[in-house]
């Protein structure tokens, strides 16, 4: 189970190691994967692209294990297979290297090795050595087998993981995002080292956002979208199609054509930018251990949405966050009607006119234990006149639940009830009721729509557009391109902490946007 | 219409007795656990060879009918319900301070020190009153590192305020031998405040007027966290620590606050301690009522009318507890074990409704 299976030439059988045969794949409430076929061939970097929630995660976790698929089947050599564990997967060579590593950072390279060993035996940390050496020396990397885990760079980590991966005889290898945490030079590593791994055989999944690692790493590229796939570039038409042509072919397979597919949604607006900007970001900087945020430049004008795209986890939270004045500024301004912000704290952006609208609704936008009543308070506490000299005044504090309760339309047995107990949807309309009740001027949204069903999509998407009309400033943040081209403006792109570009909302914004979210032209 | 009406008059019917059966179930998930663990106290006294029935019935007799009993029972209830007040603004703002023993008997220390150097030159009210100040000042002060290592650096408050109280303990011991040491007396303790510059005593009766002070506190207490944005800001700081700070409240300072009131109340209770009851403090003393007091005020679930109830009746079985010992031969700890099994009892109690519950959903 410790070699590398090198013996059968990759050419010799035209047959793919692995096929899922129209695998569906259904959660409460979604399709995550529908009749989906997906050929794994040795020797071959086979690139899944798609979008948030386009069923990349799902499609990978029937391979290495961590889900079964409803109907359709999976075959390894042409035999049909239960993958029923990530313990089943690795007996039947597939290996899987998350985004975020699975070693233990406090113990050496070699014992974490030989972890999952039998618990009564002493590892054989020599072996462990002997052989890990071998396969290093095989796929074209070093790694010292004393190192602490902890004390290697995050590429060198991975590559411990490919290692390991083989060690354990894996002939498949799914890299899940493997680029996003590395450094450009790390990613190239990767690249090459994916390289030489196809070249003993070996048949790699590679999950990326990014189409010029796709391009340029991968053989055969296959695009999901909305839970379907929506196309597979073959290894020869790849090639023939050259760099150019295959980027406008995947941004057209992974973003769509340029209509509107759905007639109800209201056309994109546009040209409602009216007079001086209302909100101006300058400069902003925020220090994060993760996504360190910096240079961003924004200008919101009244009655203005600017969309923030970009795939999760870019610095759009952080940035959210440190406009709200939940973090503090390595460097920037932040002005508010000319006036400058950045040195004031939460309480003293909401007073003049700041509101975020968290996408964490429960985790910090509420008290899910508190009543309704002191949720819809819960940024003016102490204020009059719910309370004065310090002292709660319950009728004051009833009315306005009772008017924001009947205004906003939330659903709740009364204002007494835990705003725990709500839906995830009346939760959020009471969250949008604190934030767009009283004098706001500029409102960021977080993923507003996360998590909600459709009528309160519609819902919240409405409240957004109103707000906007009422001659608010609104940044909304959203993974949903969909959202962003409906709502927005002007649409602006994060990656990696920075904003990337700026389009407005036009006919072609969808096709400019991809490109940026994915890394085209950046 | 006349059916419109009568659906409404059922569902209001309905949310009626929905309303008694809660309170029904409050009730019985307070006094349950109480009956639970006298039976199982019950059962291990007869294990000893003791007659639980006759150990009942002295801690009845000595602690609630005897009138010098009942009398003690009340003087009891003074400290710990100050003790209790200041758990209930700790535990509610999400602060585990269980460093309250080292904060009580520190200020019991300075205060009994203190008390009798005062005498000569104040009038007795103002000697009680700086003593009930200092004593709940040594007990902030002492409070002051963990604070500080709570609110800005994140350092878990329940192993801090445990060495402080470690080292609070130790440190009023090395007070009472080396430097208040009274020399009158060749057994190591404090001078001795007498009986008349003490506390004064309610009515005609031995009860000390600490009593008192520990009903306001508590009331107090729980007025602040029920009633004020101040006690509403601990409350969200204790339920939910990310939404203070999504909400812009200043955690590190409302902690800060919490330290301060928690081992201020504690610190009191030290002073009430001295000035109303012992008079002095002598070397290795130690209580250790704080500890005692928390699962008290955790089957109270933290509030202060019901911890009143559940500070009274452990007091009625310590005051009591101690006489039954003497009298049929069980160390005088027992109490506590009652006290264990209570709080084992409530953790069944609250697993079986939670069970409950999710079964009825």
């Amino acid at each position: 189970m410790t070699q590398i299976h090198t013996s059968s030439p990759p050419q010799a059988e035209p047959r793919p190691i692995v096929s899922l045969d129209h695998v569906t794949k259904r959660f409460p409430g979604v399709v995550a994967n529908e009749r989906v076929s997906f050929d794994l061939w040795p020797g071959e970097v086979h690139v899944l692209l798609g979008e948030n929630g386009a069923g990349k995660s799902t499609l990978v976790g029937m391979l290495s294990g961590l889900q079964l698929p409803d109907e359709g089947g999976v075959l390894i050599d042409g035999r049909e297979v239960r993958i029923a564990s990530p313990a089943r997967a690795l007996e039947l060579g597939i290996g899987t290297v998350f985004q975020h590593s699975m070693l233990v950072p406090s113990l050496s390279v070699v014992d974490n090795m030989a972890l999952g060993g039998k618990w009564w035996s002493r590892p054989d940390r020599d072996g462990v050595a002997r052989r890990m050496a071998a396969v290093c020396a095989d796929i074209g990397v070093t790694i010292d087998p004393h190192a602490k885990v902890g004390s290697l760079s995050l590429g060198e980590q991975q590559q411990v993981e490919i290692v390991r991966a083989l060690m354990r005889g894996s002939r498949v290898l799914i890299l899940d995002e493997a680029t996003a945490m590395l450094t450009p030079k790390g990613a190239e590593d990767l690249g090459a080292l994916m390289g030489r791994l196809t070249k003993l055989g070996i048949a790699v999944v590679f999950i990326t956002h990014k189409l010029n690692e796709a391009l340029a790493f991968g053989h055969r590229i296959t695009v999901l979208r909305l839970g379907r796939k929506v196309g597979e570039i073959a290894p020869e038409r790849l090639a023939a199609l050259g760099p150019a042509a295959a980027t406008a072919e995947i941004v057209r397979l992974m973003f769509g054509a340029g209509v509107a597919t759905d007639e109800t949604a209201p056309a994109p607006r546009r040209g409602r930018r009216a007079g001086a900007p209302l909100l101006e970001i300058e400069a902003l900087a925020v220090d994060d251990p993760s996504v360190p945020v910096a240079g961003i430049n924004l200008s919101v004008s009244p009655g203005e949405i600017v969309g923030l795209a970009g795939i999760d986890g870019n610095g759009q939270k952080q940035f959210a966050e440190a406009l709200a004045g939940q973090r503090r500024l390595a460097a920037g301004h932040i002005r508010l009607g000319g006036e400058a912000i950045e040195r004031l704290d939460v309480g003293g952006r909401r007073q003049r006119g700041l509101r975020y609208v968290t996408d964490d609704r429960l985790g910090e936008g509420t008290v899910g234990s508190f009543p309704i009543s002191l949720n819809l308070l819960l940024k003016q506490v102490g204020e009059a006149p719910f309370w004065r000299h310090g002292l709660e005044q319950s009728d004051a504090i009833a009315t306005h639940a009772r008017r924001l309760v009947s205004e906003f339309d939330v659903r709740t047995p009364g204002i007494e009830t835990a705003i725990g107990k709500l839906s995830g949807g009346n939760i959020q309309k009471a969250l949008l009721a604190r934030e767009l009740s009283g004098a706001a001027r500029a409102v960021i949204f977080a993923k507003p729509t996360y998590g909600l069903d459709v009528q309160n999509i519609r819902a919240t998407r409405q409240r957004i557009r109103e707000a906007a009309e009422q001659g608010l400033a609104v940044i909304l943040i959203s993974t949903d391109l969909e959202e962003v081209l409906e709502l927005s403006d002007r649409v602006a792109v994060m990656s990696r902490g920075h904003i990337v570009g700026v389009v407005d909302n036009d006919a072609d914004a969808r096709s400019r946007v991809g490109e940026l979210m994915s890394g085209v032209t950046a | 219409m006349s059916e419109t009406t009568q659906i409404g008059s059922d569902a209001l019917l309905a949310r009626r007795s929905g309303a008694r059966r809660e309170r029904v179930r409050l009730v019985a998930m307070a006094l349950g656990p109480v009956f639970g663990a006298i039976v199982m106290s019950g059962l291990v006294l007869l294990a000893l060879g003791v007659d639980p029935i006759a150990y009942y019935g002295y801690v009845v007799d000595r602690g609630l009918i005897n009138p010098y009993g009942l009398q003690a029972t009340l003087t009891r209830m003074g400290p710990l319900l100050l003790i209790a007040a200041g758990l209930i603004v700790a535990f509610r703002a999400g602060i585990w301070n269980l460093g309250g023993d080292g904060q009580f008997l520190l200020s019991a220390v300075v205060v009994a020190a203190l008390g009798p150097l005062m005498v000569p030159y104040f009038p007795v009210w103002m000697v009680l009153l700086i003593g009930l100040l200092v004593g709940a000042m040594v007990g902030a002060v002492w409070s002051l590192l963990p604070a500080l290592l709570k609110a800005y650096q994140g350092v878990n408050e329940i192993i801090t305020t445990l060495m402080m109280t470690f080292l609070g303990v130790s440190f009023a011991n090395v007070l009472v031998k080396l430097f208040f040491r009274d020399p009158a007396t060749t057994v190591p303790q404090t001078r001795t405040l007498v009986v008349a510059d003490r506390l004064p005593r309610l009515f005609d009766t031995t009860v000390s007027s600490g009593l008192l002070i520990g009903l306001v506190a508590i009331m107090a207490v729980h007025l602040l966290m029920t009633r004020t944005a101040f006690g509403l800001k601990l409350r969200i700081v204790g339920a939910n620590p990310r939404a203070a700070i999504h909400a812009g409240l200043n955690v590190p300072l409302l902690t800060m606050a919490t330290f301060a009131i928690s081992a201020a109340l504690a610190g009191l209770a030290g002073a009430v301690e001295i000035m109303g009851v012992q008079g002095n403090v002598r070397a290795d003393w130690n209580p250790a009522y704080s500890l005692t007091v928390v699962p008290l005020v955790f089957l109270a679930r933290f509030n202060g009318f019901a911890s009143i109830a559940f500070v009274f009746l452990f007091s009625v079985l310590s005051i009591g507890g101690e006489s039954a010992a003497r009298r049929t031969g069980v160390p005088n700890f027992f109490t506590l074990v009652v006290v264990a099994i209570l709080l084992i009892m409530l953790g069944i109690t609250e697993y079986l409704d939670q069970r409950r519950r999710a079964a009825g959903k």
